[in-house]
């Protein structure tokens, strides 16, 4: 069957073509535009994009994001898989309920929360109309950066929670019920049986999920620039400014090269950390 | 609007050879060639409107800024001239100049003395020379807006069409006091337009310059100042793009920005604001206007039709039409009709007095930069980001951001555009 051997190679060719042409080409040209500066290879747009004023912010900002939205987005995720386990009826309406952020584009997401948090927004109509203050408060100025930041954070979470529950409540309906029976049969709580039986078998979708939300969250673009301005730089959109106010291509090239650098860390440092034995899998 | 520029100038490369033919036959048309009213519906309103009561025949030929350069060069090394008039904003044209490509108006400019043209407009034409080389014809530029809630604290003897950085301040921090509220906003937002502010406002009322007096001692005044301004500023303005927004809403009572981002709040409500000139500094009262003007190529075929409709286009009723259906305003003193939008007439004697001041400095656009002008406005705004907004120390702000203005003079060899003096090479830091 010399032609069943192709085949799959065969089904596999158009992706494998336009995986290449349209992320492979573009890769190189970033990776070539961000060490070129004045038509010779040198590190000057690097040493431009360190001494900028908006760096450290934005290396700061990026990572403070990931750190405070990927663990809850994780921890939320996972109670709600959970839960989900035990809904008998109206789990499927459920699950797509929640999935709905996942539909909204980024930026429509930010003008949304943008909508709820601004002056004349939602949570300052509330608010007032409670008797809590007495006039609109401002929460997204640079003078409060924490409420600032805070605001970007919730938004990033409601709009990304969802693909960490897909990819959970994926891995969670796979896994055999027996090991779960046979804890509970040798008398362990539903605590004990969730931490030594079920996080541990779930290892594999846990992994495929922290790595795609992390790189995606370093990733944070639309939601900032609509929350937070010019008030909040993080990575991409510095990128953004360099290459489209500044007309600057190296310098938005290097913050790409920063941008692949940190994903691709932490790409490795989920795969070394959660990496799962073969004999281990479910 | 890609498109409608694209199909624009389509028809204007269309309807080139139709003048040529019949240029060739009859010098009849007048062709007048312009960067400016390029969208499909303004150039039909310059057709229909403003040009309805002209007495010749003229064929507008609207194209892009460089397109426009190419031609009037590639005319005058072939010596075979279609082109009479030339329209174009001050920094698009001022590259002719120096190439020798320009008629000399000088008895144009005298002819219509009586139409009253603010004189540094007119001084703008000269593009450095002795001689008057460009006529202006429209204008925008940047104005104040106040809500007239804001009128009964301005400082005692305070002349609100002459005011100076400090009753602004006082004028501001009184409104503060009596409200509790910050009301004095600025377009400090992602794509407002603040460092226009810097490089024609604040620094030239201070400095008398832009790059050249960039590190001065006066700049260090005008930012510590600004800086002090700021405590009466809304901390939204990081967010403002265009101030008829938060003037709208109110959370604003007091707002600088382009006349073009604060005209919907005059038009809508011409009975709650006023209009009036960008403060003064110590050098003066520094402004930046966006000037449009008109040229005649040496060896145009048609020199007395053109200065015809340079005389047209100058005259009161045609500057008013201009401003109803171009949103361009008055480069002369044209009385405003009764009937005129009031909001549109608001804004109209704001930059007629911003342009009329005796204190002016005007302060150009900056010219020559090519593809570095965003890293330029990046400068100031960044200065701007570490004194005011970081409470940076004023003089290591400037010598920082200095030295990057300097390299990106040298590196672009930019000469100075006024209100810096004109340099031989590119513009020093000094």
């Amino acid at each position: 069957m010399h032609g069943g051997r192709a085949l799959p190679y065969l089904l596999i060719a158009p992706a494998t073509f336009f995986l290449a042409v349209l992320f492979l080409v573009p890769l190189a040209q970033t990776v070539a535009l961000a060490f070129q500066a004045d038509g010779a290879w040198s590190f000057a747009n690097f040493s431009t994009m360190a001494d900028d004023l908006n760096f450290h912010d934005a290396v700061v900002n990026s990572f403070r994001l990931v750190a405070v939205a990927v663990p809850v987005q994780f921890c939320l995720a996972l109670g709600m898989a959970m839960m989900l386990r035990h809904v008998r009826r109206g789990r499927d309406i459920l699950l797509w309920i929640w999935s709905i952020p996942l539909g909204v584009s980024d930026l429509a997401a930010g003008v949304v929360w943008l909508a709820i948090l601004t002056d004349h927004g939602y949570l300052n109509s509330v608010l007032f109309h409670l008797g809590v203050i007495d006039e609109p408060t401002s929460w997204l100025t640079y003078e409060t950066p924490v409420a600032l930041f805070f605001a970007v954070a919730v938004a990033e979470i409601w709009r990304a929670t969802a693909i960490v529950l897909l990819i959970l409540v994926a891995g969670v309906q796979v896994l055999p019920k027996e090991y779960g029976e046979a804890a509970a049969v040798f008398g362990a709580s539903p605590w004990r049986g969730f931490v030594s039986v079920t996080l541990p078998l779930l290892k594999p979708s846990i992994q495929t999920a922290l790595i795609l939300r992390t790189v995606l969250a370093f990733e944070a673009f639309a939601v900032v620039l609509a929350i937070g301005g010019n008030n909040f730089p993080v990575l991409v959109s510095e990128a953004y400014h360099w290459q489209h106010f500044n007309q600057d291509t190296g310098v938005a090239a290097a913050y790409a090269m920063v941008v692949m650098v940190i994903s691709i860390a932490a790409t490795l440092v989920y795969l070394a950390v959660l990496r799962t034995p073969p004999g281990q899998r479910a | 609007m890609k498109r409608r520029t694209f199909c624009a100038s389509s028809a204007g490369l269309l309807a080139l050879p139709l003048t040529l033919g019949r240029g060739s036959r009859a010098a009849e048309a007048t062709v007048f060639m312009s960067t400016q009213l390029r969208p499909v519906e303004a150039a039909q309103a310059m057709r229909t409107v403003i040009l309805k009561d002209y007495h010749g025949s003229v064929d507008f030929v609207p194209d892009q800024p460089a397109a426009l350069i190419v031609r009037m060069e590639a005319e005058a090394e072939t010596n075979k001239h279609t082109v009479s008039l030339l329209a174009g904003v001050h920094g698009e044209l001022q590259p002719l100049a120096p190439k020798g490509i320009l008629m000399p108006l000088d008895d144009v400019a005298a002819a219509l003395k009586d139409r009253g043209f603010a004189p540094d407009l007119m001084d703008l034409g000269k593009f450095g020379t002795s001689q008057q080389l460009f006529i202006p014809w429209m204008q925008a530029t940047y104005i104040m807006v106040a809500n007239k809630k804001a009128l009964p604290y301005l400082p005692a003897g305070a002349d609100i069409n002459a005011l100076s950085y400090a009753q602004l301040g006082a004028w501001a921090a009184d409104v503060q006091k009596a409200t509790g509220k910050r009301l004095l906003g600025f377009p400090a937002g992602p794509t407002g337009l603040m460092h226009r502010f810097f490089e024609g406002f604040l620094l030239p009322s201070y400095t008398g310059g832009v790059v050249t007096t960039f590190r001065s001692a006066d700049a260090v005044t005008a930012w510590t100042e600004f800086a002090a301004l700021w405590k009466t500023v809304n901390p939204n303005s990081t967010n403002y793009n265009f101030m008829q927004e938060p003037l709208l809403t109110g959370d604003v009572w007091i707002a600088f920005d382009h006349v073009a981002r604060v005209i919907d709040a005059l038009t809508k409500q011409p009975d709650d604001f006023v209009a009036f000139p960008a403060p003064a500094g110590p050098k003066g009262r520094g402004w930046m206007p966006v000037l449009v003007g008109l040229c005649i190529p040496k060896g145009a075929p048609d020199v007395a039709g053109a200065k015809a409709l340079i005389d047209y286009l100058t005259r009161p009723e045609v500057q008013i039409a201009t401003a109803r259906v171009a949103g361009f305003f008055p480069v002369t003193n044209a009385p405003l009709p009764p009937d005129l939008n009031p909001g549109l007439k608001l804004a109209v004697a704001a930059i007629q007095r911003t342009g009329a001041a005796k204190d002016g400095i005007a302060a150009l656009l900056p010219v020559g930069l090519g593809d570095k002008s965003g890293e330029f406005d990046k400068i100031f705004l960044d200065t701007f980001q570490r004194v005011v907004l970081r409470g940076q120390a004023p003089r290591a702000a400037v010598d920082l951001e200095g030295a990057a203005l300097a390299k990106l003079m040298s590196d672009t060899g930019a000469p100075c555009w006024r209100p810096d003096p004109p340099s031989q090479g590119a513009c020093v830091v000094k």
